[in-house]
């Protein structure tokens, strides 16, 4: 597939016997392209196909759902806007509108604390020399591999010690502890890419470490930042773990995640609502992720990626 | 709690937040010199360490120290939650699973990232077709566990019911009658690890898509003019020359595989003896009040982390070092 761009200057220059040769070659890089087209498709159609079919199934009517798979929706189309109504709503059985709600509430302070705090301590550890800076440094560095099971009941028992159990700030809490390391981790490195001179320079100018903060590093960082504050978003917006433990479940601050797997989990699945509840759900992740696809792509390259 | 007073709530801690922040700025804009070094690094660091302290040092400690306790935590009980671990039949259950989640979830999604990765480099639609294999990455466990449980769902074989998930719906297309894919253990793991695997394979994909992309141009000339064919630059230049790549991929699949717990807990609850070492966990913790056992499982989560990262560390110091 690769010779596809090299190949066709080839015949005017060479001798008509390398220009068969040529021809062969691409006529068999053809066929292997074809089947590397077709293996594509597969796997494109593949990895589609469910999320189509539940976004189809959203636009249904609760009868023609439970009755009919939704590709017969191609040879009988009922479209209605009922479900999304129903799931929208903060009132009735199947309202989700308060969960959504939360959803947001929760996002917001808990991308914007730890990536604020992260950039102060990961400005530290590049440009601030102090005595067990290293040590520091890899001590923060190993915190990443605690898996946060282990964190969960002294965290909660702590909580409700301080009177803030069941609350949103248990939860923006855990979500800005769980994300330090990483976010430090990054940022530092992104940090340590900056050309040394130019801080030198400044200190030089008299500049202290605040205006170097905000005056230099911010504004070169704004890619970093962006691409750490999507992953943030994206892993407390789909986390059902944090959520589930802290939240208590209620509709006054949990999130849509713990909503929608506690309606998948009662008796005769409600599809309507789920299909609609989901797709909500997930449009908004994809939205962002879509919109800021650059940054998100170059985090990920940078080894971001936490569990 | 109304929609405002959760606004309100918002704000108030954004507000205080900012007001930390400020206190923070004030204290450390006012030290200049090497001298102040000390004090602007201390201010800097200073919420950081205690926040780590408090909500990952002390609860890991705690956890460790719970894991010797019995079920309410209140009497020595040696290594008898690890023994569970190992010799109650469901226990065994559980490590068999997770053993099979994670040896099967990050080859197979990194060979379907891989493959796909190869078959639209360089194509016309390359953003697009990656585009595809990517979005399940931004959507939720629980969201994707819903996609799922609904390709699996299983309407009784008779007639005039129809089948309204799509997995029983080809089956019946196909001449076969359909089928209860959540239900039989072991293979009801399999369709559960499907899932995984359909959400990994992007990430695969798109590191692997920038390794390959970073191989030298000249080498692979070289190797063309060498008349090396399709498979053998597979082989010998694309898998050796992304192989640092290949060990993160495969690395930090492993990591996410092992601590699995959103698809489990949404698509069967951990019935039907699909439960995993960290579905498990919270089960023990928060639904049987088995405190001590909840405490030995995220120990052994924890303890089956550390080799896979040191891995990980060394494979990259040697990338490095090359």
């Amino acid at each position: 597939m690769t010779t596809a761009d090299a190949a066709p200057a080839a015949p005017l220059t060479t001798t008509p016997f390398v220009g068969v040769d040529v021809a062969s070659g691409r006529a068999k890089k053809k066929l292997t392209s074809r089947w590397a087209s077709l293996v594509a498709v597969i796997i494109a159609v593949l990895w589609t196909i469910p999320t189509f079919g539940l976004a189809i199934s959203s636009i249904r009517p609760q009868g023609d759902i439970q009755d009919s798979g939704w590709w017969s929706f191609f040879s009988n189309p009922h479209v209605t806007l009922d479900n999304y109504r129903a799931v929208l709503s903060s009132t009735g059985t199947g309202g989700l509108g308060s969960y959504f709600l939360n959803s947001f509430i929760i996002v917001i302070p808990s991308v914007i604390i730890p990536i604020a705090l992260a950039a102060l301590a990961a400005y530290a550890f590049a440009w601030i020399d102090f005595k067990g800076r290293n040590l520091l440094f890899i001590c923060i560095f190993a915190l990443q591999i605690v898996p946060i099971q282990v964190t969960l009941i002294p965290l909660l028992t702590l909580y409700v010690d301080s009177g803030i159990g069941g609350s949103f700030w248990a939860i923006w809490i855990s979500h800005s502890i769980f994300a330090l390391p990483l976010a430090i981790f990054l940022l530092h490195n992104f940090m340590k890419e900056i050309p040394k001179e130019l801080i030198e320079a400044a200190r030089m100018d008299g500049a202290r470490h605040v205006q170097i903060f905000f005056r230099v590093m911010m504004p070169l960082l704004t890619p970093a930042l962006a691409a750490i504050g999507i992953f943030q978003f994206l892993w407390v917006w789909n986390d059902l773990l944090v959520a589930l433990t802290f939240s208590g479940g209620t509709s006054d601050i949990a999130p849509i995640t713990v909503a929608l797997a506690n309606l998948s989990g009662t008796q005769g699945t409600a599809w309507h609502l789920l299909s609609a509840g989901a797709f909500i759900s997930i449009a908004v992740p994809i939205v962002v992720f879509l919109s800021l696809q650059r940054y998100f792509v170059r985090g990920l390259l940078a080894g971001g990626l936490k569990g | 709690m109304t929609s405002s007073e959760k606004f309100t709530s918002m704000l108030e801690a954004i507000g205080l937040f900012v007001a930390i922040v400020g206190l923070i700025v004030l204290v450390a804009s006012r030290f200049g010199g090497r001298r102040g070094d000390r004090v602007v690094a201390g201010v800097f660091l200073l919420p950081t360490v205690v926040l780590v302290l408090v909500g990952l040092v002390y609860p890991a400690l705690r956890t460790i120290y719970y894991s010797f306790y019995d079920a309410a935590g209140s009497h020595y009980a040696g290594l008898d939650n690890y023994k569970t671990i190992f010799t109650s039949s469901d226990q065994i259950t559980v490590l068999r699973n997770t053993v099979l989640w994670v040896v099967i979830t990050p080859f197979v999604a990194t060979a379907i990232g891989l493959l796909y990765a190869i078959l639209v480099d360089k194509a016309k639609v390359e953003a697009l077709a990656k585009a595809f294999i990517f979005l399940p990455m931004a959507i939720s466990f629980v969201g994707a566990s819903i996609i799922w449980k609904f390709i699996y769902e299983y309407r009784p074989d008779q007639p005039g019911v129809k089948q309204i998930g799509l997995l029983n719906q080809v089956l019946v297309w196909l001449g076969g009658s359909p089928h209860q894919w959540l239900i039989n253990s072991p293979w009801n793991s399999l369709f559960l690890v499907v899932v995984m695997i359909w959400i990994q394979a992007g990430f695969a994909m798109t590191v692997l898509s920038a390794a390959i992309k970073a191989i030298p141009e000249d080498i692979v000339e070289a190797a063309r003019l060498d008349g090396v064919k399709a498979w053998g630059m597979f082989r010998f230049v694309t898998v050796p020359s992304i192989r640092p790549a290949l060990i993160v991929v495969l690395t930090t699949i492993g990591i996410g595989t092992l601590k699995v717990f959103d698809i489990v807990r949404t698509m069967t609850g951990g019935q039907f003896d699909t439960s995993v070492v960290a579905n498990e966990f919270y089960a023990q913790s928060f639904r049987s009040n088995n405190q001590g056992l909840g405490a030995a499982l995220a120990v052994l989560l924890f303890l089956l982390v550390v080799p896979i990262v040191l891995y990980n560390v060394r494979q990259l110091r040697r990338s490095e070092t090359r």
